[in-house]
């Protein structure tokens, strides 16, 4: 059986950029699917400071681009396509086929680096308000609530760095957390603390977003009094983390309880020849350090198990 | 950089998009905003795919901010497809080439 290509890397964030960096300077013929342009989550934020070799920080963009170039020089193929499911194996066990929405593909290897979404608050007019008040991205949609109150949601690193980012524009935050302390490291903290634009709502969940046409404001319940009240606000950035982009393949790898893909160490799955390396994987810091070090893992994996394919 | 690819702004918005024979779609878009780069080379090749059946259109909302404050735009990339002047579907963030695809069919 004849097969399109040694590798196909699904998704062109960091994850999946350094896998198609390894791969193609191992001279492997490698092919990566990407649904949107490459890049990834990192498109969304303004400026990283804590990736190596960029002291005073690089942007989102700058970096991005970079890595995309790097892999390009390697040769690797970029092609736009949506994958909807894959279907492992073959009948002798060595080939996988991968199936876009306008069309399939087959390849002796896959890694999976379809990295993750922002997680919803799970309210019901939520998904109905994005774009009238509801944004998952203070980077993106900060400058349309020039002068505005927001509400923010959450407690780690991305919901005070949003924050922070949000009061270049706004003119207050209320930073909504259910705890009464946060995840978020310390300078970060420190910097939240510190600035006068930002209130912090200790202890306390949304229980509804309000209006419309357009957001008009947000019920809340303080978790350990279990007093209501409501807010008013402009806009409403939820920031409480992510959820693997997975759904394509439930069922065909072992996923974790909150579905993102179990592997070992050498990014395996549960299935042979299939890698997942990046914020899809079940792991304990989802960062982009983190995700280029899956990538080159499951890369040099990915030779190795084609070596034993010959 | 494409022909098929239209760029509106404040002044022809109206000549260009609403009094337009054809159905539309405009990417409301900014230079600083990631999603919306994410998003503009599967704009670009949809306005080569569908030239002469949809009017495919950019306009930068920091550039014509009457035009985006009429239509409330709030996030971006919020792509507006417009048929006889009047909004027919609304998309927004950066959503697959499928989607939009399925949405300009709805359209044209
Ligand atoms: C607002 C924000 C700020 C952040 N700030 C930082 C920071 O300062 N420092 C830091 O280290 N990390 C930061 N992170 C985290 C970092 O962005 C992620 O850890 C990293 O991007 C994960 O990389 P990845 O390659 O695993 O996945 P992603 O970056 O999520 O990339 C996955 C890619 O796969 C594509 N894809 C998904 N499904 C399919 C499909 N079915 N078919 C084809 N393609 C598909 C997507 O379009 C996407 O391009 C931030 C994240 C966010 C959201």
């Amino acid at each position: 059986m004849t097969v399109d290509r040694d590798i196909i890397i699904i998704g062109g964030g960091p994850a999946g950029l350094t896998a198609g960096l390894y791969a193609g300077r191992s001279m492997l013929n490698v092919l990566m699917l990407e649904k949107l342009s490459p890049g990834g989550q990192v498109l969304t934020t303004h400026w990283v400071e804590n990736y190596p070799g960029f002291p005073g920080g690089v942007s989102g963009f700058d970096l991005m681009d970079k890595m995309k170039d790097q892999a390009l020089e390697f040769g690797l193929t970029i092609q736009s396509g949506e994958v909807v499911s894959i279907q492992p194996g073959g009948p002798e066990q060595d080939y996988h086929r991968v199936v876009l929405t306008d069309g399939e593909l087959t390849c002796r290897c896959l890694i999976i680096t379809t990295g993750a979404q922002p997680r919803k608050l799970g309210l019901p007019n939520e998904s109905a308000m994005v774009g009238k008040g509801v944004s998952y991205c203070g980077t993106c949609d900060g400058p349309f609530y020039r002068g505005m109150t927001v509400a923010a949601i959450g407690g780690g690193d991305t919901a005070l760095e949003e924050s922070l980012f949000l009061t270049k524009f706004v003119s207050k935050v209320f930073l909504i957390h259910r705890r009464d302390e946060f995840r978020g490291t310390k300078v970060l903290r420190d910097r939240v603390f510190r600035n006068d634009k930002i209130e912090v709502i200790w202890d306390t969940v949304v229980t509804a977003i309000t209006g419309d046409d357009k957001v008009t404001g947000v019920a809340l319940k303080n978790v350990k009094t279990n007093e209501a009240s409501t807010l008013p606000v402009d806009g409403v950035f939820p920031l409480i983390g992510v959820q693997p982009i997975s759904d394509f393949v439930k069922g065909v790898v072992k996923l974790d309880d909150g579905g993102f893909i179990t592997t070992n160490e050498s990014m395996e799955t549960s299935v042979k020849g299939i890698f997942a390396a990046g914020d899809v994987r079940s792991k304990i810091l989802r960062q982009i350090s983190t995700a280029v070090g899956d990538g080159a893992i499951a890369a040099f994996m990915a030779e190795k198990y084609m070596e034993q394919l010959h | 950089m494409s022909d098929a690819l239209l760029h509106v702004n404040d002044e022809n918005f109206d000549a260009e998009i609403l009094k337009s024979n054809l159905p539309s779609l405009v990417d409301f878009w900014a230079a600083w905003c990631g999603p919306c780069r994410a998003i503009a080379p599967v704009v670009e090749e949809l306005a080569k795919e569908y030239a002469n059946k949809i009017k495919i259109a950019k306009l930068n909302v920091d550039e014509n901010p009457k035009t985006a404050g009429q239509y409330g735009i709030r996030a971006i990339p919020t792509l507006i497809l417009y048929k006889g002047g009047q909004i027919a579907e609304q998309i927004t963030g950066a959503v697959s080439k499928t989607q939009i695809e399925n949405a300009i069919k709805k359209v044209i």
